[in-house]
């Protein structure tokens, strides 16, 4: 098992004199350009982790396998390149993706007394470039970055190919852990990924916020889905799962509605079609959108390249930005910059901004 | 309270692997953080039970096997072979492998075929068998199985529900006492195959299944995974749980290899393989690799049909690779390989039984819908997928439609689904007022 080192010999002067200032930025951290930019920022040792959290949004599936993982990462990526702090909390014990997808698997937890730290995947600062310009030439407002820090239990093992096999009321209480013992901090939005299933760890989540968070604070849940009949089926039984337990369903995101053949560009339906837009109907809940595989998005989390289309590639009816011959986005390398900027290239990213939108827009009226 | 997070010692997952062979003494509150188990030696002695409700209860009970044991052997003992599908990963293909690997199996009509669907919260098997519909038929000398086919049989926790959509919110005990169940009070009678489907991930349904067939053998685990890393890394997990609880690992199976597209029969990798795939985890781990099986956007419409692929699809190169993968794993469980598939694997014509109510019932066989469709529509099954498939019956005109509108304008296929679904319930309703057998619909809905 990692060891989890505490931060009390890596604590500098600077932060020993005022002690408002969170120690566990200082130590550890390699001190990167885009670290100096910013102050330390303030934690606040409060005596429920979850109080400065602004809205907590479970992304939750009956069926595995749908990329509820993939999409807790983008939402988690799109919400930051529009300025908020983010925390991304895993909760898939046996299973645990979220350290692959955002490239830390080796990076440690800190202890800080009073809790766990989340492990930063990148602190609040200013992107160099702006993300995509539009056709009559303004830039978007997406050069403020919010943090993003995410938790998992992936980082508490001491081998990745450890088999974590746990029984239920152990499952339930690091998931009561995870909830009560971690210092999330100033958060605007706090994404849970929970495992597939309506099991221990599931009722356990909504126990514990039921109990914890403050009325509101819980704003509901993203379902996630493929179009096939078989993945509707085990989803709407999440459903009558979120409307049982009093969870509000924020909306239902189809993915892998189609492959876009990279070499001529048509699109199949690999696992059928329209399914999702349908079952959201029939339960009367808010449908989001619909997301086609996109394998350069899996490249991007495997391998680190930026994302790059031929010419002539359209996703949901849009021309994504040519990037392949003497374009603006030609200055740009494919394997510099972080995730973030990166994944701002990626054809699923307007799609994404597009969901935050409303997602954003339907929780402040809340 | 500062947190921390000590080191799991091997006692306790070993603790974990064989605590459902000992007896199960009555709680009555619910167990605590980290409770040892109420089955294993420290039930009641531990540090995590002082304060418990429970502790009295479990520090008396007597600590001896499990007697339901030695009762579920032996209802096991007519089955010659059974087959674990496992992946630590979910959507990687599991129950639609275990239904692949049952209907090859039973396409040998000597051979008897049962799948047991352990997947709790997300049972899936009887929709892929086109039994969603049917309940389970209680005997004086057990639970018979659901029969697909003169041959194969399911059981399934969907068959119980009284409604189709609801959820089953249960915590890990009470999955364990249900498998018992399944273990326990169905009567599977001799068979020469038994597969199990499992859910993702490595917890309480896993533990159960392989302590209670423990003792009645288990021929050993196929894992499934598709190419990517991210799924090879919960695959790595479940070979070290099958490591570490002594299950024999048959093989490795990499589902959704490769993606050939049906307009430019070029192959793209849809989920690429950046780690060498699940062939160089084989290596890695030392177990053999049992095939590659290419991703067939059509195995998931039969799959939506409750339809068998090898039937529907004989000459997909999925299919191909799907019986070498079965005759793989014939290989390792040590079966002959001619007793592995049937003689021929090619498309019969399923015949509807004719139903006593509806008088005007047609004698002829009647062919099932997507082989319906490919008849008219001729043989390109593109356009099968968008063949809108009329089944008529006297009674009712049930419309059931392909999943695919690949030529209808959105508004269009929104309406043909919703028309659909008005009929489908339409057909419920004739159903539950006895009109129509529901035997009819079993290959439509």
């Amino acid at each position: 098992m990692r060891q989890i080192q505490t931060t009390l010999n890596t604590i500098t002067p600077q932060s020993t004199r005022s002690p408002s200032y969170s120690h566990n930025f200082c130590g550890g951290l390699p001190v990167t350009r885009q670290n100096r930019l910013q102050p330390p920022r303030l934690l606040l040792t409060c005596a429920m982790s979850l109080d400065n959290v602004g809205s907590i949004i479970l992304v939750l599936s009956g069926k595995g396998g749908v990329g509820k993982s993939s999409i807790t990462t983008q939402l988690a990526l799109s919400l930051s390149l529009r300025g908020h702090s983010v925390g991304v909390l895993d909760v898939d014990l046996t299973g645990p993706s979220i350290p692959r997808f955002f490239g830390i698997e080796n990076a440690k937890v800190r202890q800080a007394p009073g809790g766990w730290v989340p492990v930063p995947v990148h602190e609040a600062h200013a992107l160099q470039h702006s993300a995509t310009d539009s056709a009559d030439g303004t830039s978007k407002d997406h050069h403020h970055m919010g943090a993003l820090h995410c938790m998992s239990l992936g980082f508490l093992l001491g081998n990745r190919g450890d088999a974590v096999v746990w029984r239920g009321p152990k499952k339930t209480a690091m998931v009561r852990q995870f909830l009560s013992d971690v210092h999330w901090g100033q958060l605007d939005y706090l994404l849970i990924d929970t495992p597939p299933g309506t099991s221990d760890e599931h009722i356990s989540l909504v126990e514990t916020l039921l109990k914890n968070a403050r009325p509101g604070q819980v704003a509901g849940a993203v379902v996630v889905t493929t179009p096939q009949a078989i993945s509707i089926s085990d989803v709407k039984k999440e459903l009558n799962f979120c409307k049982k337990t009093g969870v509000e369903v924020l909306g239902v995101v189809e993915n892998m509605a189609g492959f876009v053949c990279p070499n001529c560009a048509e699109c199949t339906n690999v696992f059928s079609k329209g399914g999702g837009e349908i079952m959201a109907r029939d339960f009367g809940v808010p449908f989001l959108g619909s997301l086609p595989i996109d394998p350069m998005f899996v490249s991007l989390i495997e391998e680190g390249k930026r994302p790059v289309y031929p010419k002539g590639t359209t996703v949901a009816g849009n021309p994504v930005e040519a990037t392949s011959n003497g374009t603006p986005a030609q200055h740009r390398e494919v394997q510099n910059g972080s995730l973030a900027d990166k994944y701002t290239s990626c054809s699923l990213y307007p799609i994404f901004d597009g969901i935050v939108t409303e997602l954003v827009a339907k929780i402040s009226k809340t | 309270m500062a947190p921390f997070m000590d080191p799991p010692p091997l006692t306790s997952v070993d603790t974990a692997l064989t605590a459902h062979t000992t007896a199960t003494p009555a709680l009555v509150a619910p167990e605590p953080e980290h409770c040892p188990g109420p089955e294993s030696n420290l039930a009641g002695k531990d540090d995590a039970c002082a304060g418990c409700p429970n502790q009295a209860i479990c520090a008396s009970a007597p600590k001896g096997p499990d007697p339901d044991i030695p009762i579920i052997t032996q209802r096991l003992a007519g089955i010659k072979h059974k087959i674990l599908v496992l992946s630590g990963k979910g959507g990687v293909g599991k129950s639609t492998f275990s239904t692949l690997l049952a209907h090859a199996f039973a396409s040998n009509s000597a051979n008897t075929v049962g799948i047991m669907d352990t997947d709790i919260c997300g049972p899936s098997i009887p929709k892929m068998m086109g039994v969603e519909a049917e309940t389970i038929h209680v005997t004086s000398t057990g639970w018979e199985p659901v029969w697909v086919s003169d041959n194969l049989g399911v059981m399934s926790v969907q068959f119980m529900l009284p409604n189709r959509d609801d959820a089953v919110i249960w915590r890990g005990a009470k999955k364990n006492g249900l498998i018992k169940r399944f273990l326990m009070d169905v009567e599977w009678g001799s068979m020469d195959y038994l597969v199990v489907d499992t859910p993702p991930g490595t917890s309480d349904e896993h533990l159960s299944v392989n302590s209670y067939l423990k003792e009645s053998g288990v021929d050993g685990a196929v894992l499934v995974t598709t190419p990517q890393e991210v799924a090879l890394l919960d695959v790595r997990k479940e070979i070290d749980f099958c490591k570490k609880a002594g299950i024999r690992i048959l093989g490795l199976v990499e589902n959704m290899s490769g993606f050939v597209c049906p307009k430019c029969t070029h192959t793209s990798e849809i989920f690429r393989a950046t780690t060498g795939g699940g062939r160089r985890l084989a290596q890695d781990m030392k177990i053999p690799f049992l095939g590659a099986v290419p991703l067939d956007s059509r195995i998931g419409m039969a799959c939506d049909f409750g339809e068998s692929f090898f039937d529907n699809f004989p000459d997909s190169p999925t299919c191909k690779a799907l019986k070498e993968v079965v005759k793989n794993v014939g290989k390792e469980m040590g079966v002959k390989e001619e007793d592995v598939l049937g003689e021929d694997m090619f498309p019969h014509v399923k015949t509807l039984t004719a139903s006593s109510v509806s008088s005007a019932k047609e004698e002829s066989p009647v062919a099932t819908p997507l082989a319906q469709a490919r008849k008219v529509l001729g043989n390109d099954t593109l356009e099968a997928q968008r063949a809108v498939i009329e089944v008529r019956n006297d009674a009712v005109k049930y419309v059931d439609t392909a999943t695919t509108y690949a030529n209808y304008s959105k508004d269009q296929a929104v309406e043909a689904l919703t028309e659909n679904e008005r009929l489908k319930m339409k057909v419920a309703k004739l159903e539950r007022e006895g009109i129509l057998e529901q035997r009819e619909f079993m290959h439509t809905t």
